[in-house]
């Protein structure tokens, strides 16, 4: 024992406190912080997604629209790449030493650790010839995955298609996706996404420090498994939509058909279409930017997107409102001497001097002049102040489904337009102004927008004489096939069944009565009621609408036709419509071929004319070069 | 020699105790360490626990063979330990073989000698041999010089391996001189350097010098009627500016960049998981993902998947932490405390200052052995590549350390003899 023996305190005061600085510091990361513990799972485990397979879409009667076929990506995990034969790699999947850097240095640069693809959807044959020489190329693997099919190449707007998600979409989802996922994009894919994914599954396996794979991770109990996402019956009738988009091959224009009782859509053609296939691939790109700047807008869902006056098919509304009202009867009878004159100085030409015209009679033969009196009657005459009698008309016009969204279930739908009274109190700077200032709407002009869907759907009101479903695209989901609650309630439209007896028989006379002015559209066994309308088109040749509905008691189907620049709603809509209607009901067409090629081979692309005369010209004059050989080239050249 | 009726007479058992169990916990933690989930055995001994096993039964033997020397054989040949030792560390710097950067090690058969770990009792001796020598006092200036020599030469010799992490351990002799009455400022000097150090790696020189200036004056201040405490802190702030500048070289010339990253790491300078930081960054993780009760034996992933380097030797307290979480880590850091403290308290009931004066470097030692292996997994203290007492995987690391202890073991068993 020495003087400095109560140093012995200060030594062990020492290793006391660094051990319990130790101790606090091991209580810290080991019990409070999870930090540690998160890292630790993340090193080890990794989460393989499992891809369910995407809801297969079907036609009314369970004919497949789309289906699934498997594609197989090449992933790549950079860390694991050993030296290998980078040209023969390059010759197996297609692709330059270049293409090979970029990609690399891509992969690696998201990440060297975690599997990125390198190559997207290699065809079954580079798939086929590369798995067998896979063992050569450590670090690349191949993923299956699933891309969708279009076996009849059909109904591309009606469909649409799946592409990869952005990373807003990632961002939106909440981890419900991640990188080069796959999503729709427009149409039903997109309306229905939430159903047709499916639910992913997960295998959580471990690995070590170099990522080599260890197992399941705690048996699999983590572990979840893919659900399928549910199978769609679709309202389509997939060989009527293949007519209906024959007989519009070569046409701007649209074809909706409605089953009246239902509101199920049995045809949706918008033209010109595109090949859905297009839109799958590795030439995906391309394609779309191909279609992009085609300057018919193949794109451009016109059914539901492309908003026309609707011309002389909104006569019916207004005669059945106008009778509603009261204000006239299948005996009420006005003067057409030719035109309707309102105001001081106007006047609404009508196609012929149809002298005494009635209600029946004013539908057949598409009188301008009897809608002047009506619409003149249900706004200055109706016991109102005109602007109040105009909104009263405005909203029953709506309750026809115009103006406004019918709610399809599909992605990008138009309102559309009716004017409102405000429109026109500011446009003549007073609200004191009558149906002289309106009267273009008498006959569907003027300021009015509808898409082709409503004026289906207006076919489909006349037809069940009153109400209408919801259309739509979808009529059963899944094994249970539910059908969505908003589809089974029936839309009134606010005018009272007795009103359209005499509407009919005025659209039955519109084809099948000789001076009907739908006549050459009859068909036999079927009575079809329609009304003609030609559109008037500032920006060239008026457009050709047709609405129609058929058979005259229970209707099985509704119709609507819009040809744009074709003319006459009776040359090219009708026409069409009719074929329709006879092809759902009958199955078969019993008119002559002549009738039907009629419709096929007619080109009505807006300068299709003008772009077939220098194809022919090219052809004459490169005949000409040959005949004469190489002296005349050179005044081919100097041409 | 009445007294040595037995072999085991007079020994302490609490410490043989301790040293068994701290022995059998890291052989299972280098089994779990080293564990092949596909292909299980125990006992392989081409593997580092087969080894261990073997290194371990070695070092009962050694302990045992200790236990039957003449503890004057120690006192006596102490010198020539030390020589033998210090010849070996010349040696190593011309024959050795050099693993992962440090020439280190001189193979003889299939196995490795490590002369810097017999350093550390040869040190020990040599160190208590002088200073319980008749005349010393260590409050001479020249007693100091001579202490310093001992201790420096083997630590010099090291440097050159280059082996930093084991020739910092001779710096934790400064407790033994301390304890013989070394001035306490030594002590509080070397508290302060550390502080300095940190704050001029971490921050600009000039703030470092700022503050030190302010603090001394506020001192200064409030101490003015003393004269000599004035001149006290006149010479403190003196020595800080010249630490700090040299500090401020060493760090930005001297040092080797992995060095430099060592420390920048666990001062928070950079931050770096996949790179120069993924060894205490996996570290990290491996123990504190074990919680409050570990993840079991042979369950912990992130040691059995080899995401921690080093993980049998330098790294071994990851298995621990990993696999028996908080509990398991509590218990073994007592162990180590209980060892350290019932080590002091043997040195200090030693009749001769030469036992004494060892037992407390002994103590030292295993401290700063303890101290910085721990620290430096839980990331307190930069990587330094010390191994963890008893727990490491090594033969020459486990056997060195045995020597230390029994050799205490020894003289405590013959305390009450006249020496």
């Amino acid at each position: 024992m020495n003087s400095f023996f109560a140093r012995k305190y200060v030594v062990q005061g020492i290793f006391i406190v660094i051990i319990l600085i130790l101790l606090s510091r091991l209580f810290y990361i080991q019990v409070i912080s999870d930090e540690y513990f998160l890292s630790a799972e993340n090193n080890v485990i990794r989460r393989l997604p499992i891809y369910p397979a995407r809801g297969v879409i079907l036609d009314r009667n369970n004919k497949i629209l789309t289906q699934n076929e498997p594609v197989y990506d090449l992933m790549l995990i950079p860390r694991e790449v050993k030296a290998f034969d980078t040209l023969k790699f390059c010759e197996l999947i297609g692709i330059d030493k270049k293409g090979f850097d970029k990609r690399f240095k891509k992969a690696k640069n998201y990440s060297p650790y975690k599997a990125s693809i390198f190559e997207k959807q290699l065809s079954v044959q580079t798939y086929a010839s590369f798995q067998e020489k896979l063992s050569e190329f450590p670090g690349f693997y191949v993923q299956k995955r699933t891309v969708r099919r279009y076996p009849d190449s059909i109904a591309a707007h009606f469909l649409g298609y799946i592409g990869e998600v952005n990373q807003k979409v990632i961002e939106k989802s909440k981890g419900f996706y991640s990188q080069s996922d796959y999503h729709g994009i427009t149409g039903i894919e997109r309306s229905y996404e939430e159903l047709l994914r499916g639910q992913r599954g997960v295998s959580n396996f471990m690995v070590d420090a170099l990522n080599r794979p260890q197992g399941k991770y705690a048996e699999g109990k983590y572990d979840t498994v893919a659900v399928s996402g549910d199978n769609l019956i679709s309202s389509l009738d997939k060989d009527l939509q293949k007519f209906g988009e024959q007989l519009m091959q070569n046409k701007i224009g649209s074809v909706v058909a409605i089953e009246p009782a239902t509101g199920e859509i049995l045809s949706f053609v918008s033209s010109p279409g595109y090949d859905p296939n297009l839109m799958v691939g590795r030439q995906r790109g391309n394609n779309y930017m191909e279609l992009l700047n085609d300057p018919y807008k193949p794109m451009f869902v016109r059914p539901i997107q492309a908003e026309y006056p609707p011309g002389s098919i909104f006569k019916l509304v207004n005669a059945l409102i106008a009778q509603q009202y009261g204000l006239i009867n299948e005996n009420t009878v006005f003067s057409c001497p030719g035109g309707y004159r309102y105001g001081r100085k106007g006047f609404m030409g009508c196609t012929h001097v149809h002298g005494a015209v009635d209600l029946r009679k004013s539908i057949s033969e598409s009188c301008n002049t009897y809608y002047g009196y009506a619409y003149s009657r249900m706004i200055d005459f109706a016991g109102m102040r005109p602007v109040n009698a105009f909104k009263r008309w405005r909203n029953s016009v709506s309750a026809f489904g115009v103006g406004s969204k019918l709610g399809i279930d599909l992605p990008g739908e138009r309102d559309g337009l009716l004017p409102s009274d405000e429109l026109y109190t500011k446009r003549f700077k007073s609200d004191r102004w009558g149906s002289a200032f309106t009267i273009s709407l008498s006959i569907g002009q003027g300021e009015l927008g509808i898409t082709p869907l409503q004026m289906a759907n207006i076919a489909a009101i006349v037809a069940n004489r009153g109400f209408f479903y919801k259309p739509h695209l979808i009529k059963a989901i899944g094994e249970k096939k539910i059908i969505k609650e908003e589809f089974v309630k029936k839309n009134d439209a606010g005018i009272k069944p007795q009103y359209f007896k005499t509407v009919i028989d005025g659209m039955s006379d519109v084809v099948n009565q000789p001076n009907g002015t739908a006549w050459y559209s009859k068909i036999v066994d079927i009575e079809m009621c329609g009304k003609t309308g030609t559109v008037q088109n500032p920006h060239g040749k008026d457009h050709s609408v047709f609405i129609a509905f058929a058979p005259r008691d229970n209707p099985k189907i509704a119709i609507a036709v819009v040809v744009e620049n074709a003319g006459y709603g009776a040359t090219w809509s009708a026409p069409i419509a009719s074929l329709m209607v006879e092809k759902y009901i009958k199955k078969s067409i019993s008119r002559p071929q002549i009738y039907v090629d009629r419709i096929l081979e007619a080109n009505l692309l807006p300068g299709a004319a003008v772009k077939s005369k220098p194809k022919t010209k090219i052809a004459s004059d490169s005949i000409a070069a040959k005949q004469t050989n190489t002296p005349k080239n050179d005044n081919v050249k100097n041409e | 020699m009445n007294n040595q009726r037995s072999l085991f007479f007079n020994v302490d058992w609490p410490i043989i105790l301790t040293y068994i169990t701290l022995c059998i916990i890291g052989w299972f933690n280098i089994h779990a360490a080293v564990y092949d989930p596909s292909n299980p055995s125990i006992i392989d001994l081409d593997t580092n626990y087969g080894k261990q096993f073997f290194f371990i039964i070695s070092a009962f033997i050694i302990g045992l063979a200790i236990l039957l020397l003449d503890s004057r054989f120690f006192n006596t040949f102490s010198p020539i330990f030390y020589g033998i030792t210090i010849l070996l560390l010349i040696l190593v710097l011309i024959i050795g073989r050099n693993v992962g950067g440090n020439q280190a090690w001189i193979p003889i058969g299939s196995f490795r000698l490590q002369p810097s770990e017999f350093a550390k009792f040869a040190t020990c001796l040599m160190l208590a041999r002088y200073l319980s020598s008749g005349t010393i006092k260590i409050q001479d200036i020249k007693t100091q010089l001579f202490a310093a020599f001992i201790i420096l030469i083997p630590t010099a010799l090291i440097l050159l391996q280059p082996d930093a992490g084991s020739a910092l351990t001779f710096s934790s002799l400064i407790l033994v001189l301390y304890r013989e009455g070394l001035s306490g400022y030594f002590l509080l000097i070397e508290g302060l350097a550390i502080i300095l150090f940190v704050l001029t790696v971490l921050y600009n020189k000039y703030l470092v010098l700022a503050g030190v200036l302010v603090a001394a004056g506020t001192w200064v201040y409030f101490n003015r009627k003393s004269q000599n405490m004035i001149k006290v802190t006149g010479w403190g702030v003196l020595f800080s500016v010249l630490f700090i500048f040299s500090v401020d070289f060493a760090y930005n010339k001297i040092l080797k960049p992995h060095q430099r990253n060592r420390i920048d790491l666990i001062l928070g300078k950079v931050d770096d998981p996949r790179g120069i930081g993924y060894n205490l960054n996996q570290s990290k993780i491996a123990i504190g993902s074990g919680g409050l009760w570990g993840k079991g034996y042979l369950q912990g992933t992130q040691t059995k998947y080899d995401f921690v380097p080093e993980q049998s030797t330098d790294f071994i307290f990851c298995t621990v932490g990993e696999e028996w979480g908080f509990a398991g880590s509590f218990m073994v850091v007592i162990l180590y405390l209980f060892l350290l403290m019932r080590i002091v308290n043997i040195a200090e009931r030693q009749r001769s200052s030469m036992s004494r004066i060892y037992g407390y470097g002994v103590a030292s030692i295993l401290f700063f052995h303890i101290f910085i292996n721990i620290g430096m997994t839980i990331g307190l203290i930069p990587v330094i590549g010390i191994p963890l007492p008893f727990l490491s995987y090594g033969g020459s690391s486990l056997w060195s350390f045995t020597i230390l202890l029994f050799i205490l073991l020894k003289f405590d068993s013959n305390r009450m003899g006249i020496n």
